[in-house]
């Protein structure tokens, strides 16, 4: 089997397939790059949740019950760090308004039968001094934790090379289909990689592949997003954030995951302007502004970098997974804000489709097919 | 209705519904929510879309394209009338289209109209040859001086944007409307249904909302009940509503009334 796509999605699915005795094989001139490289790495299946979205938290749930043991066995696989702090997340509201919008958040959780802690703006402080000290109140979410997205990449990359996956370090051209069926892949260098499966994982350009049929196009969108890299204090106690510190400020949504070898990472962004990933002035400020809102100390702190991604957006914010309209061809694609979170899961999920040729079922719902439909239902008369 | 046109910068509409494409959950619901309101019209930020984006895949203004929704594109985010004059005409440039909804906002805390800049933005892009549609205060001078420089419409907030307070001044609002000889449109301040039928009993010739739906916990079902509402509201405003009374008058004819036997009762 043959995977396009070298990023994190990409990886674990080719991994897993090793794993399960596949001849794999990978293209992407770059394996372990794309969003991975700027993503801030929250695990945040309850901060994260969204109204109209319960059928998302479900994978989300079952993809973060998988962390611990994912990231013990990759971790045996490689010997890499990966980063992964379970450190809990802390969302606050620094004004009446956005008390109310937290208050809401704090009931969808609850009916949704998650456990998140309501504190008050001095409990919040308590937890975290750096906090402003206008905190009106926060969420306390101890489940929601954090892993280092671009350790994660290097030990998948790691742990594909050691299970003998083929990296093909070049763009894949184009799909070869012969009578209605996916065949493989022919790189820019015009190499022709022959598989019995193609499992297409290119992130935010999985829209893009040449010698796709137009109806099996996955709708994936690039959603621009903007994340800042700073550094912490190295030593000084207490620590300048314990844990991941996160919200909406006036509407925008802000975060800063505080990692253990000192970076803290600010984000994002949410543009739709195409595959620009250009760091803007106003990208930077927006996000500085509101993250001195919420922690004034940043503004003393060293930036080290400023970077912009592309997460794959499908319609509903939902991930592809499993074979497409055409046969030989799967999709692992449209994980949107979720890539890092939903990696394990994406992994275990793909093997099962690649060895039974069916979704599990807590995928079900997440099958490609599911926008056939409604392509079929809103064709104009 | 096909009776009650609504006419937008020469262009004629069915739906009185103008629709914002910001703060929606996902591009799913963006869709359903869309389609749901009936809408023919939609504005998208020139700042936060970049028409570059028009050929992916399932981008916002695709999703316009194959619902046949006019794109309006709007200046928000821009604080001097030179940074809306220029997103105007680069929207021009990308879309096609000389129609603009013109925002010049005075800050980030209330995202308020800046007037004079407004009004100077306004003059300067409908002598450029622009269809100049201004959200402006609910101020009737400015509404009417914004007229005068030649803007095919009048655009006032009932309250700030994103607010849901309502029309906090009603009054305002039947004066920009009595006074108006072109299409004066409720924008910003919706909150639920009943916020957008008031507009349009007041004489409002449409809704422009965004927030209200694509931030209401259903946004498919609230952008239901604004079509509704707009339509009722329409529908009220060219009827006539009674004038309000101090005391009751019965609606029901008191002339041949039967006259109930104490002997014999009705039930």
């Amino acid at each position: 089997m043959l995977v396009v796509g070298g990023g994190i999605i990409g990886l674990v699915t080719a991994w897993r397939a090793a794993q399960r005795g596949f001849t794999t094989a990978l293209v992407d001139p770059a394996p372990g790059g794309g969003a991975a490289q700027v993503a801030a790495g929250m695990l945040a299946a309850v901060t994260e949740l969204h109204h109209g979205e319960q059928t998302l938290l479900g994978l989300n749930l079952a993809s973060a019950r998988r962390y611990p043991d994912f990231v013990a066995e990759l971790t045996e696989a490689t010997g890499a760090d990966l980063g992964h702090r379970q450190c809990g997340t802390l969302t606050v509201a620094l004004d009446a308004d956005d008390r109310a919008h937290l208050r809401e958040l704090h009931a969808l959780q609850q009916r949704s039968g998650l456990e998140s802690q309501w504190l008050s703006g001095r409990e919040c402080r308590r937890l975290e001094p750096m906090l402003a000290p206008g905190v009106r109140g926060g969420l306390r979410v101890d489940g929601d934790h954090q892993i280092d997205p671009r350790r994660l990449a290097g030990a998948l990359v790691t742990a594909c090379e050691r299970a003998g996956v083929a990296f093909h370090r070049t763009w894949a051209e184009r799909l070869t289909v012969v009578r209605d069926r996916a065949t493989g892949v022919v790189t820019a260098d015009g190499t022709a990689l022959p598989a019995g499966q193609v499992v297409l994982a290119a992130g935010s350009l999985s829209g893009r592949l040449a010698g796709v049929p137009e109806d099996v196009l996955p709708p994936v969108r690039p959603v621009k997003g903007q994340v800042l890299r700073l550094a912490m204090p190295e030593r000084g106690a207490p620590p300048f954030l314990s844990r991941t510190v996160r919200a909406v400020v006036r509407g925008s949504h802000v975060y800063l995951v505080p990692r253990e070898n000192g970076e803290l990472v600010v984000g994002a962004t949410s543009e739709e302007l195409g595959w620009d990933t250009t760091v803007t002035a106003g990208g930077v400020y927006e996000l500085l502004r509101d993250a001195h809102e919420l922690v004034p100390g940043i503004t003393e702190l060293p930036l080290t970098e400023t970077r912009a991604g592309l997460r794959p957006g499908s319609p509903d914010n939902a991930p592809l997974l499993g074979p497409s309209g055409l046969p030989g061809l799967l999709l692992a694609t449209g994980h949107h804000r979720n890539g890092v979170l939903l990696t394990p899961v994406t992994g275990d999920v793909m093997a099962h489709v690649l060895t039974t040729g069916e979704l599990p079922e807590e995928a079900r719902p997440f099958s490609p097919r599911r926008f056939d439909a409604a392509a079929l239902t809103e064709q104009p008369a | 209705m096909a009776d009650d046109p609504f006419v937008l910068g020469g262009t004629s509409f069915t739906s009185r519904l103008i629709m914002g494409t910001g703060g929606a959950p996902s591009l799913d619901v963006l869709e359903r929510s869309l389609v749901a309101s009936g809408t023919e019209l939609t504005t998208v930020a020139m700042r936060r879309v970049s028409p570059g984006a028009q050929g992916s895949h399932g981008s916002v203004l695709s999703v316009l394209d194959r619902l046949g929704i006019r794109v309006l594109p709007n200046t928000a985010g821009c604080f001097t009338a030179g940074e809306a004059v220029l997103t105007a005409r680069l929207a021009r440039d990308a879309l096609g289209t000389d129609v603009v909804k013109l925002e010049v906002i005075a800050d980030e805390r209330t995202l308020l109209p800046d007037p004079i800049e407004l009004l100077d933005a306004a003059e300067t892009l409908v002598d450029d040859g622009f269809t100049v549609l201004p959200y402006t205060n609910d101020d009737p001078v400015l509404a009417r001086k914004l007229e005068d420089v030649g803007c095919a419409a009048v655009m006032p907030l009932g309250s700030p944007i994103g607010s849901g307070l309502g029309i906090r001044n009603p009054h305002n609002f039947q004066l920009i409307v009595e006074h108006a000889r072109v299409p004066v449109i409720l924008d910003a301040g919706a909150g639920t249904a009943s916020d957008a039928a008031f507009a349009m009993e007041l004489g409002c010739a449409g809704v422009m909302l965004a927030s209200a739906v694509t931030r209401a916990q259903e946004p498919v079902l609230m952008a239901e009940g604004m079509r509704h509402a707009v339509e009722a509201g329409r529908l009220a405003y060219r009827a006539g509503r009674i004038p309000r009374r101090h005391f009751a008058e019965a609606s029901s004819p008191v002339d041949g009334i039967a006259r109930l036997d104490p002997e014999r009762p009705a039930f």
